[in-house]
């Protein structure tokens, strides 16, 4: 089937079965690698993406879903060269070890201060409950978050 | 994992998809958030052969004040409930438990009437609008009809939707400024609940439905009769468990269910009524 998605502002047209999962339209088709799978069972993470502004798991949405649909990756965050505000977080407060979990964390983090831009402590860690990071690095991750919102 | 191949066809109308359904029958499924079906597609626990995705009928998606009831589209997503400003006023309980469903990313995609047309006992929406007293409205060949959702679930995974009617929307009677309480015990984040509650209570009136004790969510009936003979919280919970048979798995036995089941239900009958 015939599909057309907009990534991270460009045009992308193809030719798909419908099968397709939209993580591996995304990393086969068009070559953008950043964004992992992890356990390809929704649990972890790792492979989540904006699907029109707001963060969704792309192993369990379908390429055909996501047809006419806007998407964003992280390799799409930053602006000529500079990097989003999230991104220099997490490098600023140490927010990744092995960076595994990294893009998806990111894209997690940024929806949900999207939804709520002032949360506490406790708002971040449950607003990423749905991304695991197997270095367990949580402590520093939601230190970046909470930064990136002003909150320290 | 990528699922076994399968013909895509679009609905953009609920004409259209029950039309769609009728072509194809059995070999046949809707697809809406894809939160429980592609799952299971990739686990090759399911592979029907054609999916009819509905999720782009837009005017299915709705939260809609109808009086002495809220009218919510099947289309409209967990986030959207979560987040439904006239759902908060009026049926809170089912505003709060939908934020307890998965997690973010599962609230983006995942669909109120996906979630009870899958019927899965361990889910958190089937039980709290079966609390609530819902009426579910679905749409076939032949026209559309209204089910309780008291009558509606059958058993595991299984309802009375028959396979070319289409779930269309969920009616939830206002809560008129009941007190209410929804628990969810599970071990680990996003995870499903081992046992769940979702109660609420207007003096000597109330609503208690079970979450993952038996092969359908439960209604607590003995619950709420206690607490209309004007039996105490701590003498009405230990009904808890009279209309339902859990079974065990790797989470819990059914006696810790069954234990879980009667605390959870004082806790949440004592916050409904406080
Ligand atoms: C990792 C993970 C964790 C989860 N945790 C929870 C949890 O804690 N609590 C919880 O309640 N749920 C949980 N879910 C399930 C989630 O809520 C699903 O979104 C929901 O159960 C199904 O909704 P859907 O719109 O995605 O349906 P789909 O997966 O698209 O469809 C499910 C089934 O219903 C049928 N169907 C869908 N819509 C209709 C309709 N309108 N009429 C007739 N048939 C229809 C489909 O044909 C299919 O058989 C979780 C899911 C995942 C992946
Ligand atoms: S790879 Fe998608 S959630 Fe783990
Ligand atoms: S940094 Fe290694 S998985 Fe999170």
């Amino acid at each position: 089937m015939k599909i057309n998605i907009t990534v991270n502002g460009n045009n992308t047209q193809a030719d798909v079965e419908p099968r397709t999962l939209l993580v591996n339209y995304i990393r086969e088709h068009l070559g953008l690698t950043a964004t992992n799978i992890g356990c390809d069972t929704s649990s972890c993470g790792a492979c989540t993406v904006h699907l029109n502004g707001e963060s969704v798991k792309s192993c369990t949405v379908l390429a055909v879903q996501a047809d006419g649909a806007s998407v964003t990756t992280v390799e799409g965050l930053a602006t000529n060269g500079v990097m989003h505000p999230m991104q220099e977080s997490f490098m600023q407060n140490h927010g990744l070890q092995c960076g595994y979990c990294t893009p998806g964390m990111v894209m997690a983090a940024i929806s949900l201060l999207n939804e709520n831009a002032n949360p506490t402590e406790q708002e971040v860690r449950i607003g990423l409950e749905g991304n695991l990071c197997r270095c367990t690095g949580y402590h520093n991750i939601v230190q970046s978050v909470l930064a990136c919102a002003g909150k320290k | 994992m990528i699922p076994a191949p399968f013909d895509y066809k679009r609905a953009s109308s609920a004409a259209e998809a029950i039309s769609l359904i009728s072509e194809y029958g059995q070999d046949a499924k809707f697809l809406a958030g894809g939160h429980s079906l592609l799952p299971l597609m990739k686990l090759r626990l399911a592979s029907p052969a054609v999916l009819i995705d509905i999720a782009r009928i837009t005017d299915l998606s709705y939260i809609k004040d109808a009086g002495d009831h809220i009218a919510i589209g099947a289309l409209t997503r967990h986030h959207d409930v979560e987040y439904s400003s006239v759902l908060k006023q009026h049926v809170p309980l089912l505003a709060h438990a939908a934020g307890f469903v998965g997690d973010p990313q599962i609230r983006h995609r995942g669909t109120i009437g996906g979630s009870i047309a899958h019927a899965d006992p361990a889910s958190d929406l089937p039980a709290t609008t079966l609390a609530l007293g819902a009426t579910y409205v679905v749409q076939g060949p032949n026209g559309t009809r209204e089910i309780a959702a008291s009558n509606f679930y059958k058993g595991f995974l299984e309802s009375d939707l028959a396979e070319d009617e289409m779930l269309t929307e969920i009616r939830i009677p206002k809560m008129n400024g009941a007190g209410w309480s929804f628990q969810k015990f599970n071990r680990r984040a996003q995870d499903w609940a081992i046992v769940g509650v979702a109660a609420w209570r207007r003096g000597t009136e109330s609503g208690v439905a079970l979450v993952n004790m038996d092969s359908t969510p439960v209604l607590a009936t003995s619950v709420s009769a206690a607490i209309a003979s004007g039996s105490s919280i701590a003498d009405a919970s230990q009904q808890a468990a009279a209309q339902a048979h859990p079974s065990d798995d790797n989470n819990a036995t059914a006696q810790y269910r069954t234990h879980l089941a009667k605390v959870l239900v004082r806790r949440a009958l004592e916050t409904a009524s406080a």
